[in-house]
């Protein structure tokens, strides 16, 4: 099994496929989108995914607007920001809107797995946290 | 002041328009006014004169007519009133003479009755001329002729002037005449009395030019027709006449001319024109001295107000230049952070794919089959070296960025007297490293500013490691110094660098603009500075020496409230 499943999320196509690469290599899986509307439906399709690496700057949907849309539609899911121009606003910003967390390209191959890694990690425990509320409620009902 | 500036020709040149737009429009009107009324004047003044000298004239004229009537009259009375006989007695026409000297004073001198051959029969008077012969006398043979005769004045027997009035009379078919002399002198008072001003005086002539009257002066008249006086080759229509000419000594002159006498004798008045028109000339005077103190006045008035008005422009313009400079400084730098944000964004993007894609080298180089390979140091030296630039080019990125639009941290209140002592901490191993002192000289209590402490730390932290890069190889001193300074806190940097060059001093702040190598800086340290400062409404100034170092003068707005009631060094 892969460390996480991500979805990784830039309209630069030569980025996503060497990001791809190399985070497979990290044996993360790896699943692409080249824009907002297209991250969104793979979403919609696939459970699996835990993180979404989104870049901020995109034509059409832009970054922060995908990041509202998957907070709304998939709470559980978390989302790094990634961007090409940060500055500490546009992190916090995102922040707010609930991202995990923000890197600034181009960034360290290593930081960007561990923060993934924190970023599953909180995922799965908030998962774990929600199934054992359920199983709290299942064996309250019968007691 | 503008006379030193480079615009001085200019401003010279606008001094001078209006100087001359001022005279101008005041005096071109004054005199276009002063002319018509002095012209009009002099007109209407000139015909007053030439009316005035003429009434005088024909008066004088009627007078003397008159008088002359009148001895006339008389002596025709006489010889009327008496017979030949009766007049022919000596002693009775001494009782005439007297009775005729008791009513009209001394103007008879004597009385004479002549006969028809010339001889005088009878006489009174005070000479003696009892038998004296008149035929050959002008008057005589006039009389004989006319009845009446006034003669023109003349020596006469008597060696005197005088003239005559005689009277023709018969007795039987005998003419007789009875002649009266005219006293000269009382006759001269009835024209010496005509003086007028300075100048003006009245003579008779005859129709030879021959003076009938004596002057003050001895003047005698051009000989010819009436003196000259009237032109005699025309006829002449009117009695009284004036006319303006040269007089023998070339002065324009007044002349009234008057006939007298039936035509015989020409009364003639004189006067020199600048003393007709005295008061004109007084008046021009005065008016010409108005003129010339209005027209100093207005002279004065639009020097003082061009010099004012242009002192005023260049003030303006200064500032006007200033803000110009400022508005074009900020706007420069807003489109360069414009530039730079795009800049930024399209470079992180590529340089981040191509470091991805050494990345992904370097991954597939830690594969097994490739651990044998002889160029494997090189190889990752090389990929290293990719990363490395790459960081280097999200360095650059960064700082364009954080100059664009500031690094966006919140703003709050601080005292920076903290911050300065924070960016001193943060640098002094740097500093010990190139042999610079820091010395701090703050003054305490002061307020607070309203600012972004990280913005703060990058202004202070970008001075100093220019100071200290400058001083790298001599070492040397960095300066802080801060002070209250009316609703300003004012920093100073001042290091005792190598100064900057005059010829690139107003460059620094632009953005890229660097002395550094090739790679060392990005030019845009000062401009960040220059950013943050413009940004909360401060001022960031330069003094450089060459040789003696450079100073920093920042002046930041305070927004807080003092901390401290005096202000002390520490």
């Amino acid at each position: 099994m892969s460390i996480a499943n991500i979805l990784l999320v830039d309209d630069e196509v030569p980025f996503v496929e060497a990001m791809t690469r190399r985070l497979t290599k990290r044996e993360l899986s790896i699943q692409a989108a080249y824009s907002g509307e297209e991250a969104l439906q793979k979403l919609a399709k696939s459970e699996t995914i835990e993180v979404v690496i989104l870049d901020i700057k995109m034509p059409g949907m832009d970054g922060m607007e995908t990041l509202k849309e998957i907070r709304r539609r998939f709470p559980l899911v978390e989302v790094i920001m990634l961007t090409g121009h940060a500055t500490v606003e546009t992190g916090i910003e995102g922040m707010k809107q609930g991202a995990f967390d923000y890197l600034m390209k181009p960034c360290d191959i290593e930081e960007l797995v561990s923060k993934v890694q924190t970023a599953a990690k909180k995922k799965r425990d908030h998962e774990e946290k929600i199934v054992q509320a359920r199983v709290k409620e299942i064996t309250g009902r019968r007691t | 002041m503008w006379r030193k500036s480079v615009r001085a020709p200019y401003y010279k040149h606008l001094i001078r328009n209006m100087i001359v737009t001022i005279i101008g429009v005041s005096f071109v009107p004054v005199f276009l006014v002063s002319v018509t009324i002095y012209s009009t004047f002099v007109k209407a003044y000139h015909e007053k004169v030439r009316a005035q000298l003429m009434a005088l004239v024909e008066n004088h004229k009627r007078q003397i007519d008159a008088f002359l009537n009148a001895r006339m009259a008389d002596i025709l009375f006489l010889s009327e009133t008496y017979t030949y006989d009766q007049l022919s007695n000596e002693a009775f026409l001494q009782a005439k003479l007297l009775s005729l000297k008791n009513n009209y004073g001394g103007i008879f001198v004597d009385l004479g009755v002549v006969n028809a051959e010339g001889s005088q029969v009878s006489y009174a008077g005070p000479f003696r001329l009892s038998q004296a012969n008149y035929a050959d006398a002008h008057w005589f043979q006039n009389v004989m002729k006319n009845q009446v005769v006034v003669s023109d004045v003349f020596l006469g027997l008597r060696g005197f002037p005088h003239f005559i009035v005689a009277v023709k009379r018969f007795q039987g078919d005998r003419p007789w005449v009875l002649r009266a002399t005219i006293d000269f002198i009382a006759f001269n008072n009835l024209v010496e009395n005509i003086h007028i001003g300075k100048t003006g005086y009245a003579i008779i002539l005859n129709k030879n030019g021959e003076m009938q009257t004596k002057v003050r002066s001895n003047y005698q008249p051009p000989a010819g027709c009436y003196g000259q006086f009237i032109d005699c080759t025309k006829p002449i229509t009117r009695e009284v006449n004036i006319e303006e000419r040269l007089d023998e000594d070339g002065v324009p002159t007044i002349v009234v001319t008057a006939l007298l006498k039936n035509r015989e004798w020409l009364l003639v008045f004189q006067q020199k024109l600048d003393d007709a028109l005295a008061d004109q000339r007084r008046a021009q005077i005065i008016s010409l001295f108005i003129f010339a103190v209005g027209g100093l006045c207005i002279v004065a008035m639009s020097l003082l107000l061009s010099i004012r008005m242009v002192n005023r422009i260049a003030e303006a313009d200064e500032e006007k230049a200033l803000m110009n400079k400022q508005v074009i400084e900020s706007g420069k730098l807003a489109s360069l952070g414009e530039l730079a944000a795009g800049v930024a964004h399209e470079i992180n993007n590529p340089v981040a794919i191509m470091v991805e894609e050494a990345g992904w080298i370097e991954d597939i180089l830690t594969e097994p089959e490739f651990k044998e390979n002889p160029h494997m140091a090189e190889l990752a030296r090389a990929l290293k070296q990719i990363n490395t630039q790459g960081k280097r080019c999200k360095e650059i990125t960064t700082k364009l960025l954080s100059f664009a639009r500031g690094s966006g941290t919140a703003i709050r209140d601080l005292q920076i007297n903290e911050i300065i002592e924070e960016v001193v901490t943060l640098s002094s191993q740097r500093a010990k490293y190139a042999n610079v002192e820091m010395i701090s000289c703050l003054q305490a209590d002061l307020p607070t500013i309203k600012a972004s402490e990280t913005e703060m730390h990058q202004v202070f932290l970008n001075l100093v490691n220019n100071a200290i890069y400058a001083m790298e190889k001599s070492g040397g001193r960095i300066e802080f110094k801060s002070q209250r300074q009316d609703g300003h806190i004012m920093v100073e940097v001042a290091d005792t660098g190598p100064g900057i060059p005059e010829a690139i001093i107003h460059r620094i702040f632009d953005p890229f603009f660097t002395t550094k190598p090739v790679g060392q800086g990005t030019g845009l340290g000062l401009s960040i500075c220059y950013g943050i400062i413009r940004k909360m409404n401060g001022d960031i100034q330069v003094e450089s020496v060459v040789g003696q170092g450079t100073r920093f003068i920042i002046s930041l707005p305070v927004t807080g409230v003092e901390a401290g009631k005096s202000g002390k060094s520490s």
